[in-house]
């Protein structure tokens, strides 16, 4: 376990994720699959101490997101959040 | 996605802070608070990635500057402070993220908070105010360990001068300047009141800082009555440099 302190903002992970997704997400919204908190990715707990990137629900600490890039491959795992929705032109 | 970029100039803002000019004459511009990634790559492969706030304003002419702040324990901090020269060449990623910015249309009142080196990405927020000629009401209250590590001391106090002017409060926690009116000290809920923007005003805040610095002050400001949506923050690591 982390302690505490140990998580960034998902902000922290736009470098990485802008390796995939061709608009930023840390600027979208998305729905906590657990408690339904709706919130920016940006303002989920972001842990990147592990050998991957594990963004967190700000409110509930469920899993939303694990990012892995291993050698050639990124390995995506989005189902800790509903959804996520984006508006490019903001 | 990762571009080589030369080092034009070095400057040293205190006795562990320099800003780095690169220049970037293909840069697809910024949004004041946003971030680059910075790679270095030793002769063995073995490779480390940091992010560092943007400091400069958008716009600025083909260059763009970053402000790091050296950690003792670092694995690049200590050389892109101590050895990197004018000429070197760095690996970059970015402008990246696009929630913790100040775009130029928004006119409603901002609160910045700055604790340590979480002033950068702020200090483009500002830098950003001015260039564009906003009339948004700015306000910083900067924290700092003592009056030698603040970053941007001069052009801070030469943009609280005069009308439509900055007002910057400054909090020391553990040394103040001769004088002062008020022991060293965190920021708390008294200085909340005498120094951010009053919740009436609905003012958008930006706090930048280490992970404890941010929750503190995030509490501190919803407590004193500011919408939760209206803050965003940004956190560095323990380590101090946002991996």
């Amino acid at each position: 376990m982390s302690s505490p302190s140990g998580y960034l903002d998902g902000n922290a992970a736009a470098g990485e994720l802008s390796k995939i997704f061709a608009i930023d997400v840390t600027a979208a919204q998305g729905e906590c699959g657990n408690c339904g908190a709706i919130r920016r990715f940006a303002e989920a707990h972001l842990y990147m101490d592990g050998p991957g990137v594990v963004a967190r629900c700000s409110v509930c600490e469920h899993v939303l997101l694990c990012l892995v890039s291993a050698r050639h491959s990124v390995f995506l795992d989005v189902r800790g959040l509903s959804w996520l929705k984006f508006d490019p032109a903001e | 996605m990762w571009r080589v970029r030369t080092v034009i100039a070095l400057h040293d803002e205190t006795a562990t802070a320099r800003t780095i000019t690169l220049e970037v004459p293909d840069w697809p511009g910024h949004v004041a608070g946003q971030h680059v990634d910075v790679r270095l790559t030793a002769a063995d492969g073995y490779s480390a990635v940091r992010s560092y706030s943007i400091a400069s304003a958008p716009g600025s002419d083909g260059r763009v500057q970053i402000t790091v702040e050296r950690l003792p324990d670092g694995e690049v901090s200590p050389y892109l402070t101590q050895e990197l020269a004018i000429g070197d060449r760095l690996e970059l990623r970015g402008p990246i993220g696009g929630w913790f910015v100040w775009r130029t249309q928004q006119a409603e009142p901002i609160q910045l908070v700055a604790g340590g080196s979480g002033i950068v990405p702020l200090m483009a927020m500002i830098r950003a105010r001015v260039s564009s000629g906003s009339m948004a009401p700015f306000r910083l209250l900067y924290s700092a360990r003592d009056p030698g590590v603040v970053f941007y001391r001069d052009e801070l106090r030469a943009l609280s001068d005069g009308e439509r002017s900055l007002m910057v409060t400054y909090a020391y926690t553990r040394v103040v300047p001769e004088d002062w009116p008020h022991p060293p000290g965190r920021i708390d809920a008294g200085l909340i009141a005498e120094a951010t923007w009053p919740a009436t005003l609905a003012p958008t805040c930006y706090v930048c800082g280490p992970t404890p610095f941010v929750e503190t002050v995030a509490d501190l400001l919803t407590a004193s009555g500011n919408d939760r949506d209206r803050i965003r923050t940004e956190r560095f690591g323990p380590t101090g440099g946002r991996k």
